[in-house]
């Protein structure tokens, strides 16, 4: 009915917390040393938010395509019948809440991946300079 | 059918994005993102679709299909906007200067 609006809603607030640390990180390159990690959260940010947003944007054309959502005010058809708004908003909780909680585990294990291979790689260059300077 | 699709999609996409590393420069990472971002939200609304109401968890259907196209469509047309603003080939910047 509108499950793709409990992401959307996620999105929104990704997106805010993203333009927040895309100016801290900035700010962070300017004034210190963390120039080689800066970026770091923007870039994975970023990638929670293509999901978030991508992904609601196919939901909603799909909705588009079964006639739940309409380009004229209330825009879901469920809010037209009183009956209806109930299970509509019953389907957000549950199926919506559900759709942006497996998306945000899946940017959890993507970014745990990134920062292990991170951290090996950084592991790897540390000790290739300490036998070379040996 | 769309499921489907758009999981089809996304493993071709991150595929010919693995295949193209370390450089992205034709953002083919947003574009597999993308499509995986529908596929996981269309696979928790059919998991819980069919743990409520059972039948078939995936339906052939010709509509399904133009449906999965529909969304395949949009997908690149989204990414296309994103390639063509970027423009990491410079080539729309020295076209609009002609």
């Amino acid at each position: 009915m509108a499950c793709f609006v409990a992401p959307a809603a996620v999105a929104v607030v990704t997106t805010v917390i993203q333009t927040v640390v895309k100016k801290k990180e900035t700010a962070a390159t300017v004034e210190g040393p963390t120039k080689v990690t800066s970026g770091k959260w923007t870039r994975r940010l970023g990638w929670l938010n293509t999901m978030m947003w991508g992904g609601s944007a196919l939901l909603c054309l799909e909705h588009i395509w079964h006639g739940e959502v309409v380009p004229w005010p209330p825009f879901l058809t469920a809010m037209q019948t009183p009956g209806d708004v109930g299970p509509m908003l019953h389907e957000i909780v549950t199926v919506g809440v559900a759709m942006a909680v497996v998306i945000l585990a899946a940017w959890g294990i993507m970014v745990g991946v990134a920062e292990i291979v991170e951290r090996r790689a950084k592991a790897g260059v540390e000790r290739t300079s300490v036998h070379g300077g040996a | 059918m769309w499921l489907l699709v758009t999981a089809l999609a996304a493993m071709v996409a991150t595929a010919l994005w693995y295949v193209n590393l370390p450089s992205d420069k034709y953002k083919l990472g947003f574009l597999s993102l993308i499509y995986w971002g529908a596929t996981l939200m269309w696979l928790v609304d059919h998991v819980m679709a069919y743990i409520r109401d059972g039948g078939p968890f995936i339906e052939v259907t010709a509509d399904g299909t133009a449906l999965a196209l529909a969304v395949l469509a949009l997908g690149l047309f989204v990414w296309l906007v994103r390639l063509l603003l970027g423009d990491p080939s410079r080539i729309t910047r020295a076209l609009l200067r002609k």
